[in-house]
């Protein structure tokens, strides 16, 4: 029971790591992105490549797959994305699919089709008990790096110039404009910490999530449930949606395998007809 | 005076709904496939009930601006009613059936509808997904009705009308759905071009100032919507019968998205884009997976993006040029033929 529990915890905070990006950019932008899922698997590919290929060791290729990812996301920020941010959701939608099979396609080409895995070291393998509930390893790390995240991020957007900047131009892109806030430049940035948190999310998620071409797809609607539920104006929403979602999944599947993912959609759908702007949003979304 | 605006409307109204010689062209072009491809009428008949498919996102997306990543629910729906239909021999005959599992599907979408009114385009999104992924798990689980991840399997279709029997070949087949798009599209042309179709234009304009002049906005695109699902249904319906099968797959989000890529290609808001875009994305696809055989989601990928960098209003702005200047010489070269030019 409670290891279910603390499964669903790590589980949990990994699909934070991996969407809390997301949440930035649609609560600032209004953009959707479907493709912020390929970010996270070049992550972990890129850590595939450099501990499996290249034998640097795992905590590198984890550094490495934030930074690379996040340059990445740069890159391709300043260059493609800036093209459609004012443009319909339509299209937005359209064009990050187009990512999306890119990205599959080019990954299939490079890497094959088969599962991945990236090698861990053996220190961290393997399980202790605690009172008498299993506890993986692995899976502490997960939930000690991520929650270090968290706070970290949390104090970046609460303590920090930029932090209030970043917050401001959510709350009201115009007014942080006019107020003299290089709105873009917040956006840029803020993109490119975003892939590379999904990257590392990627990397390090690799072992759990699995790691194949069809990640992006397979894992989009798991993002976007944790952002539609936990709404997009703090980042406390989705961190607690996604944490809901990683506990009930993992309980659902060990208590009601037959189920599969039903019930979770169907929460989902119950959740965004309840309340359209979110569970944890401010009553005052616009 | 309200003589005159009346007839102004009538005349404006009945200007809408006459066929074009381009369209003429285009639909005796269709017709003439039968005689004169009969080689290539398996693949024809997938490439129609695609564009069928792409023209029911059609009716939401380019008429009501409704975007949805979930129509795939329906175009399933509809090919597992038509399955077990035939399965189970239900109703034999194919045509009686096909129209039950349009209603199906229609029933489907009107239950929806109501979850799709509320909210923002990323919530229409996800709770469009949502649907159709929830439809994939219950077909999963049923699996002793749907056959699971084998699919839908041992249907035998009567002939249509008792008399027309599925050949191996598909000609029947292909003139069965030809005949299906054709009279559908005819319906589907004739409610947009009517007063309901101009009011789902206002909607997806403006749905406040729509609401201001009198239009009854959710009973509209709830209206829309179970057309559409309707569409959706009756194109699923036609690729279970045509190919005695049908599987999981036709549920899955790929489905929604090829779908709508497919619309995307060819232009929405004008019906034939799904049909136009359904021809070109199948010659592509025989192209490009000619050259690399399982990388061709690769450049369809990279269509889309530049699709939309370019921007669609721009390439749509420069058909429309063309067809301008197509028309202008037509005027001047034979200004009598015109009604001639089709045939």
């Amino acid at each position: 029971m409670l290891t279910i529990l603390f499964d669903g915890v790590a589980y949990g905070m990994l699909l934070f790591v991996l969407a809390c990006g997301l949440a930035v950019t649609l609560g600032l932008m209004n953009f959707v992105n479907l493709a912020h899922g390929a970010f996270a698997m070049a992550g972990g590919y890129i850590t595939v490549v450099l501990v499996n290929r290249a034998g640097l060791p795992f905590v590198v290729g984890l550094v490495l797959a934030f930074f690379a990812t996040a340059a990445i996301g740069a890159v391709l920020e300043r260059t493609l994305y800036v093209h459609v941010y004012a443009k319909s959701h339509l299209d937005q939608v359209l064009f990050t699919i187009g990512l999306v099979f890119m990205s599959v396609a080019a990954v299939d080409y490079v890497m094959g089709s088969s599962q991945q895995f990236v090698r861990i070291p053996a220190a961290l393998q393997g399980q202790f008990d605690v009172f008498g509930v299993g506890v993986g390893r692995y899976r502490l790390l997960i939930i000690v790096v991520c929650g270090l995240l968290t706070g970290a991020l949390q104090l970046v957007l609460t303590g920090t110039r930029f932090g209030s900047r970043l917050r401001a131009a959510v709350d009201d892109q115009r007014v942080a404009r006019g107020l003299g806030i290089n709105v873009g430049a917040v956006f840029a940035v803020t993109f490119a910490v975003g892939s590379g948190l999904a990257g590392l999310g990627g990397a390090l998620g690799a072992e759990i999530l699995g790691l194949d071409p069809i990640f992006p797809l397979k894992y989009m609607i798991y993002f976007l449930i944790v952002v539609t539920v936990g709404g997009t104006s703090s980042i406390t929403g989705p961190f607690l949606a996604s944490i809901l979602l990683g506990i009930s999944d993992v309980a659902g599947k060990y208590y009601f395998p037959t189920l599969g993912a039903f019930v979770i959609y169907t929460i989902m759908i119950v959740v965004l007809i309840w309340r359209p702007q979110g569970l944890f949003a401010r009553g005052t979304a616009r | 005076m309200s003589r005159q605006i009346e007839t102004a409307v009538t005349r404006f109204l009945a200007a809408r709904a006459r066929f074009g010689p381009f369209e003429i062209a285009f639909w005796l072009a269709a017709f003439a496939t039968i005689y004169v491809l009969p080689g290539r009428h398996l693949i024809l008949t997938e490439t129609a009930i695609w564009g069928l498919f792409a023209l029911s996102i059609d009716l939401i997306l380019g008429y009501a601006g409704i975007i949805s990543l979930g129509h795939a629910a329906f175009f399933g729906v509809g090919a597992y009613a038509a399955g077990l239909l035939a399965k189970h021999e239900i109703i034999v005959e194919p045509s009686i059936a096909l129209l039950a599992a349009g209603l199906v599907a229609a029933a489907l979408g009107f239950a929806t509808s109501f979850l799709v009114l509320r909210g923002s385009d990323l919530t229409r999104l996800m709770v469009t997904l949502g649907v159709s992924l929830v439809c994939f798990e219950l077909a999963n689980k049923f699996g002793e009705i749907t056959g699971g991840a084998d699919g839908l399997q041992g249907i035998t279709m009567a002939p249509v009308f008792g008399a027309y029997r599925f050949d191996m070949f598909g000609h029947t087949a292909y003139v069965y759905t030809l005949v299906w798009l054709f009279v559908l599209f005819v319906v589907a042309r004739r409610i947009v071009n009517s007063p309901f179709g101009l009011s789902l234009k206002a909607i997806k304009g403006n749905a406040l100032r729509s609401s201001a002049i009198g239009i009854a906005v959710n009973w509209r695109l709830v209206a829309i919507y179970t057309l559409s699902a309707g569409y959706a249904g009756i194109a699923g319906g036609l690729l279970a019968q045509t190919q005695a099968f049908a599987s999981l797959s036709m549920l899955s989000i790929d489905r929604s998205a090829d779908g709508l890529l497919i619309l995307i290609i060819g232009g929405t808001g004008y019906l034939y884009g799904g049909l136009i875009g359904s021809l070109i994305y199948r010659l592509l696809q025989d192209y490009l997976s000619d050259l690399t055989a399982r990388y061709w989601q690769f450049w369809i990928g990279l269509l889309l993006v530049a699709i939309v960098i370019v921007g669609r209003d721009r390439i749509g702005g420069w058909i429309y040029s063309i067809e301008m200047q197509a028309a202008r010489l037509l005027r001047r070269s034979a200004p009598a033929s015109i009604p001639d030019q089709g045939a």
